[in-house]
């Protein structure tokens, strides 16, 4: 046997391609999702009303409490093995199809998946406003709606990048579960060239190097939010000493 | 003292090293996810024909054998990796596996069959199967044939990890038809309660063409590492030897009421 086909690769590299489209475009829209729904759900979250932020932390508690990949068996098999639903697909109902399609079930989940922790990432992070700030806002007399649009959540939102930044590449790599319910993701792509070729470093040495390239790329463009948005937070420069001189 | 152990120990370990080049034990690979033929049981041991012909082989030889479960996916390579020494899965003979390992003769053959609603008008071929979808198992035989012959011929071909998963949407209502090895059909579905209202629709594939035959294979064989020839020779004398005794057919007939070795 050969070291090192890389034939396996350079044949396949249609299916690998195909199979990026679908990783990214899952993990695009799950983050995008994930991203706007979770600014009011943490704003629920840090209600002093318990009717209000319980249903939150009960909601974050047990997507971030079970895997992904039991999550994503449970929409994706577990949909599909109740009679209702099933009739609903014959019926072609305009809600319930959308759950035969693996595609979907994937995006609810991962979307439902990093939400759950982009709240309470960014709840964290809104907790931890100085007090100064908010007395400040008050001070000006911004309701306290005001304060949250103003000053609250922009400010949050800028803390909590790195944090951020970990759970952006953490959905990336776990959106690799995909395969599980037949969707040909990067990983799916690999599977597939590998149980085709007998394969496997192969097809995964050159599925690992996509996603590290994906990866690197995701931290460049967290490093330059971060000097875009954080630079108030960034250490002192050596510039400051040498004008001092 | 301890060196005394030790000593014993050593030499204990050796000659464990050496019986095991004589094949008195024999690490045999299955799914565990290929009902009939392999299944898993509650206890989480592997039962079905595959593991009952593996063991009365293992008995013919006078050789223990240890099963090992492995997912279809890394069959091949963890055989190659040295993780087992044979793979009786119901794995069927193709050239394509034969350019990695040696395989014992048949121990059974079966046909492709598309498996659908009962009274479906659906059969295997392109024009019938058009905007349809069809389910597969990654990497087995059926998936190979559909990958040749269907792909982007206006089908949508989806391949799963497992059968199981397959049958499993075909139920739902996710594919329109699964595409599998016909016994298999037969005894992991066809013949069971959740199998109910669904059959073979259209005809059963042999293989037309020599180049079909050579997709399709040559019937089921035990994969062995190509540098064990002789474990390859005495697992085939055992297979003729439980042939003639009567033994195979005790098993067969415990799974399928039909001849299933092809005469």
């Amino acid at each position: 046997m050969e070291l090192f086909d890389i034939q396996v690769i350079t044949g396949n590299l249609p299916e690998f391609w195909r199979g990026l489209w679908v990783t990214l475009e899952l993990t695009g829209l799950a983050l995008l999702f994930g991203f706007v729904v979770a600014i009011p759900l943490a704003v629920m979250r840090l209600s002093k009303n318990p009717l209000v932020s319980m249903p939150v932390a009960a909601y974050t508690y047990f997507f971030r409490g079970t895997p992904m990949l039991v999550q994503l068996l449970l929409v994706y098999y577990g949909a599909s093995q109740w009679q209702w639903m099933r009739d609903a697909w014959e019926a072609q109902h305009p809600l319930w199809s959308w759950f035969r399609e693996p595609f979907f079930c994937a995006l609810l989940t991962f979307g439902l998946n990093t939400c759950a922790y982009t709240v309470e990432i960014l709840a964290g992070s809104m907790r931890n406003t100085p007090h100064g700030e908010l007395e400040a806002a008050k001070a000006m007399g911004m309701s306290r709606l005001q304060s949250l649009r103003r000053i609250v959540i922009p400010a949050a939102l800028r803390r909590m990048i790195p944090a951020y930044s970990n759970e952006v590449i953490l959905m990336l790599q776990g959106s690799a579960i995909a395969s599980a319910v037949t969707l040909v993701d990067l990983t799916g792509a690999a599977r597939n060239v590998y149980s085709r070729h007998f394969a496997p470093f192969e097809a995964f040495a050159f599925a690992g190097l996509i996603y590290l390239v994906l990866t690197f790329v995701l931290v460049g463009l967290f490093k330059l939010a971060e000097h875009r948005w954080l630079a108030h937070l960034a250490p002192r420069k050596a510039q400051k000493a040498k004008e001092a001189q | 003292m301890k060196r005394q152990v030790l000593l014993c120990l050593m030499l204990a370990l050796s000659t464990g090293a050496s019986f095991a080049k004589d094949w008195n034990e024999i690490r045999m690979a299955s799914e565990g996810a290929y009902p009939p033929f392999n299944v898993t049981a509650a206890d989480g041991s592997m039962r079905g024909f595959d593991i009952d012909i593996g063991n009365a082989l293992c008995e013919e030889l006078k050789a223990k054998c240890i099963w090992v479960k492995q997912e279809w996916d890394g069959m091949i390579p963890a055989l190659i990796s040295r993780k087992f020494d044979a793979i009786i899965a119901s794995m069927s003979i193709t050239d394509e596996r034969k350019a990695k390992v040696d395989f014992t003769d048949r121990y059974y053959a079966s046909p492709l069959a598309l498996i659908a609603k009962k009274g479906s008008p659906l059969r295997p071929d392109v024009a019938s199967l058009k905007g349809k979808k069809i389910g597969v198992q990654r990497g087995t035989v059926s998936d190979n044939y559909a990958t040749k012959y269907w792909e982007g011929k206006g089908l949508e071909i989806v391949r799963y990890a497992k059968q199981d998963e397959a049958y499993l949407d075909l139920k739902s209502g996710r594919m329109d038809a699964a595409f599998a090895d016909y016994l298999e059909a037969y005894g992991g579905f066809l013949s069971k309660p959740e199998g109910e209202g669904y059959d073979v629709a259209g005809e059963r594939l042999f293989g037309k063409t020599a180049e079909e035959k050579a997709v399709i294979g040559e019937g089921i064989g035990i994969a062995v590492r190509k540098r064990d020839k002789e474990l390859t020779d005495s697992l085939n004398k055992a297979l003729a030897a439980i042939r003639a005794n009567g033994k195979y057919e005790e098993i067969r007939k415990k799974y399928f009421p039909m001849d299933i070795y092809g005469n």
